[in-house]
């Protein structure tokens, strides 16, 4: 058995490097889409600010990109170094959307972004355009695959047992691809990687405008992000609201944690406001609820319930008793007995086979597992209940307050004003922060939610591990932290500057500080 | 369409392809990297040999991740022993490869020298820690890893990295860095002019010059003083789903050469490496670049061969345990991963070959001191 410590670094690790990767992921999706827009918007016009929009936006897109990059390569590879028995156990459906991201995604993606760079001069100006538009369509494939992925995490369908292996294998291509939970999390997903971008580009460009320089720059900017910025945040709230209804669904405990649902109430279920959950007692203090909503977002109907913490543990319970006799076949099956009955036997009870693994955290010998290390294993399958019902929270209140403002920002700019509203303009630059927050707590209630499993149902995290010593996983989260933070500020501080210099940045001549200095000697 | 046994055949093949394809892409990216504090001596001189690669090193670097995800896809088992076990070497190399795209794209964002040097030292270790570390990881191939499997196919390694570096696998080492160096100043002398291009013709001239004696050496030690495995029995039917601790493995002494003898057109691999590795120095002593790149190619493509030839069907052999060895036989995906992955490369890489080409000629062209004085900020 790998130590319990292990498995909790490689989870930090994995968390850590997971987290930070997506720090950058979301800018580069929306950046690179913007940037194909406003690229568009200066081969129909000619016009030279768009180009110069296309040239200083993706300075600021590079130097996020390369991040992006370098905290990818540890994705790749980390699931191999710390999570070995995982790769093996499913890397015969996990390790595809992998590969086909790698092959249909990222090649076209990289492969195009240094003639986006470095071919303005080399390529037509629609040769340009394609070549741009090739990027951004890059940027989303990888975002389609490695979704395809993590959905399949999710919701694990189009796969099955085999014992002979002793893994998961494929059963339908299709089921994965399909798989209604990779979907509506890809849109989601991506939408929320074009309001990270449009929220950057609105809030450069307001403090631009504050400053009242560069202003038609600085107007068009405002313009195209907060046209496309209001129809992003639309989609990822209708998306977002869409996957309550998938995990409705297929995730009914990831559901009941995240509402703090600990009974299972008749329906159609109250959606919690407010309210201070507390595991220990399995109660939420100070609750307010809105009666019927949560009903409604995950059953879509008034007389479906939505099962709660308690009734799910039991039935949970139910199903580790069954894993256990599971373990028992597949111990047969593995010793020699492949008689036929011992495998249809097998094949009868094998999906609860998961259940039974949960016990591996208690006991080697599942089979033998007492009264007291079910009751455990069965505590064990309910998430951390209140950081998911505040994560939540915090998600889903950031992406109403974007809407308020991406809604605030496109009225104005329709209406041309928006440079006599300096409120707006800070709210703008205030609002920076939001959609990484979003992201972040999303990706927290995503990934945190689905514990204890790291294939839903399937494989518990704690097996997932790969045999390494505490050692070696503090050395390597270490080191990591301490490179990660150390490539975060000099990032931030590019970042910052070029900002702050703006399109003057590009040394063409035509914008403020290069003006303002030919302005001064011309004056001495 | 293909039986399982041929789809395991293939997948070795493909697997194969993939690492040639990042060998002779990445390849000149790093040598050209390690190369680059020593062949450039002024700021524009750096500038000149970073910005031969600018446009391409990401689409290049995405034939490792590629690499990566097909061998998680095709071969899962080694995917997770391999780079479990080799922990730390993983590690150092991904902390490598961490330098270059930051290094790239901020090094000349400012104009502060000790930035600039810094950075150059961070590209010179992307390029040269992992080029050395893969040669070392392959020439421990051929001594065997220790680990070994469980019952529930749960693998655990009982090594340290220093373990790692034995004399042989060293040498390993260095016969990876020195091609991918020649490779690296082949591309310089194509790419560049003036005494860039000089200095980078001295050091392909040297570093092929490395490389075989290095090649030859590994080849003559391989022969004399290392314990080759074969696969003796176990496995009924090559075309089955295989349980890796069900097979034979013997330990002797011609077990690495024993697939030369018995094939011999497999020795074309070695030929052509020695033939590459003179290739690429005559193409330097004569100042041929274009040849000197050739033959820097083609000694790549006869290194990989040759160590992959001599493996066959061995993967990641097991001192420890030599049952538990990872074959390309037992070690890979289910019969259906494999058909729907050979189908998605058959469509992806012809396409990927022809766009990155069209990149490749729409960039071609000299880099030279005179080219970054004219565009200072739009370059790397």
């Amino acid at each position: 058995m790998i130590s319990e410590a292990v498995v909790d670094l490689s989870r930090l690790q994995f968390a850590m490097t997971a987290m930070y990767h997506f720090l950058f992921v979301p800018l580069t999706l929306g950046l690179a889409f913007l940037l194909a827009i406003m690229e568009s918007v200066y081969v129909m016009t000619g016009k030279q600010v768009y180009k110069d929009m296309v040239k200083f936006w993706g300075k600021l897109f590079g130097i996020n990109f390369a991040l992006g990059v370098t905290t990818g390569l540890t994705m790749e590879f980390q699931f191999g170094t710390n999570w070995a028995y995982y790769s093996h156990y499913v890397g015969d459906i996990f390790g595809a959307p992998l590969a086909i991201e790698g092959l249909m995604a990222f090649f076209l993606e990289s492969t195009f972004i240094g003639l986006f760079f470095f071919g303005w001069d080399r390529l037509s100006k629609v040769q340009h355009l394609v070549v741009t538009w090739l990027v951004a369509l890059g940027s989303n494939l990888s975002a389609l695959w490695i979704l395809i992925a993590n959905g399949w995490m999710q919701n694990p369908v189009g796969a099955e047992f085999n014992y002979q292996t002793m893994r998961m294998e494929l059963v339908d291509f299709g089921a994965l691809i399909f798989n209604p939970v990779a979907q509506v999390k890809f849109v989601h997903t991506v939408a929320a990687g074009y309001v990270t971008g449009s929220i950057f580009v609105l809030a450069i460009s307001s403090y631009y405008l504050l400053k009242k320089r560069d202003l038609g720059f600085a107007r068009r900017s405002f313009a195209i992000a907060s046209a496309f910025g209001l129809a992003s945040i639309l989609s990822v709230i209708v998306l977002g609201d869409e996957s309550g209804y998938e995990i409705g669904d297929v995730q009914k405990t990831k559901l009941a944690a995240i509402e703090a649902e600990w009974e299972t109430h008749p329906a159609p279920a109250g959606f919690t406001l407010f309210g201070l959950p507390n595991q220990e007692e399995m109660r939420t203090d100070y609750e307010v609820k809105i009666p019927w909503a949560l009903g409604l977002i995950a059953t879509r109907s008034l007389d479906e319930e939505v099962k709660g913490i308690k009734d799910l543990i039991a039935e949970h319970e139910g199903r580790i008793r069954n894993g256990m006799g599971a373990y028992a076949l597949l111990e047969q099956l593995r010793g020699g007995d492949k008689s036929a009955e011992t495998i249809t036997a097998f094949e009868a009870v094998k999906h609860d086979l998961g259940y039974g693994l949960l016990l591996k955290k208690y006991t080697g010998n599942v089979v033998d597992a007492s009264e007291e290390q079910i009751k455990l294993a069965a505590q064990d399958t309910i998430p951390h209940v209140f950081s998911l019902f505040w994560s939540f929270r915090a998600m889903v209140a950031s992406g109403f307050l974007m809407l308020a403002l991406f809604a605030c920002a496109f009225w104005a700019s329709a209406r041309k004003n928006e440079e006599s509203k300096p409120w707006l303009l800070r709210w703008a630059l205030l609002s920076l922060p939001l959609p990484w927050i979003a992201a972040q707590t999303g990706w927290y209630v995503a990934e945190h939610g689905r514990q204890p499993w790291s294939i839903g149902e399937v494989l518990p995290t704690h097996l997932s591990a790969s045999s390494l010593t505490t050692g070696d996983v503090w050395g390597s989260l270490i080191a990591l932290v301490a490179f990660y933070s150390l490539l975060l500020v000099i990032e931030m501080y590019l970042m910052i500057k070029f900002a702050r210099l703006g399109p003057s940045s590009l040394h063409t001549g035509r914008y403020h500080f290069e003006r303002q200095a030919a302005a001064q000697s011309a004056q001495a | 369409m293909f039986d399982y046994e041929t789809l395991k055949l293939v997948w070795w093949v493909l697997i194969g392809v993939l690492l040639i394809g990042f060998a002779l892409t990445d390849g000149f990216d790093m040598g050209a990297m390690a190369l680059m504090p020593f062949v450039g001596k002024t700021d524009n001189e750096r500038r000149a040999a970073i910005n031969t690669i600018a446009p391409h090193w990401d689409g290049n670097q995405v034939w490792f991740i590629t690499a990566g995800g097909a061998l998680f896809a095709a071969w899962p088992m080694v995917y997770a022993v391999a780079f479990s076990g080799l922990y730390w070497a993983m590690l150092l190399v991904l902390f490598a490869l961490f330098c270059r795209p930051v290094g790239f794209d901020y090094r000349s964002k400012l104009e502060n020298q000790q930035w600039r040097s810094a950075w150059d030292w961070a590209l010179f270790v992307g390029g040269a820690a992992p080029a050395l570390l893969f040669g070392v990881a392959f020439g421990n191939l051929f001594l065997g890893l220790p680990f070994r499997l469980d019952e529930l196919m749960r693998s655990t390694y009982e090594g340290s990295f220093f373990a790692l570096l034995h004399p042989f696998a060293l040498l390993a080492g260095v016969v990876s860095l020195s091609m991918l160096c020649a490779h690296g100043g082949a591309w310089l002398m194509m790419r560049t002019d003036a005494e860039l291009h000089q200095r980078s013709r001295k050091a392909t001239q040297l570093c092929a010059l490395v490389f075989l004696l290095a090649f030859a050496g590994a080849g003559a030690w391989l022969a004399l003083g290392i314990q080759g495995f074969s696969l003796v029995g176990g496995f009924s039917d090559l075309g089955a789903a295989l349980n890796p601790l069900n097979k034979q493995v013997s330990l002797d002494n011609s077990g690495w050469l024993a697939n030369y003898a018995q094939y011999p057109w497999t020795r074309i691999a070695p030929l052509a490496g020695l033939a590459g590795g003179l290739l690429a120095l005559l193409g330097a002593l004569f100042n041929r670049g274009g040849v000197a790149f050739l033959g820097s190619s083609l000694a790549i493509v006869g290194t990989i061969c040759t160590a992959g030839f001599a493996l066959f069907p061995f993967v990641f052999p097991s001192s420890l345990d030599p049952a538990s060895s990872l074959t390309m036989w037992d070690a890979v995906s289910s019969y259906k991963t494999l058909g729907i992955m050979l189908v998605v490369a058959g469509i992806f890489v012809p396409l990927i070959l022809l766009y990155t080409l069209w990149c490749y000629t729409r960039m071609w062209g000299r880099v030279t001191n005179q080219t970054i004085e004219s565009n200072p900020h739009g370059l790397y």
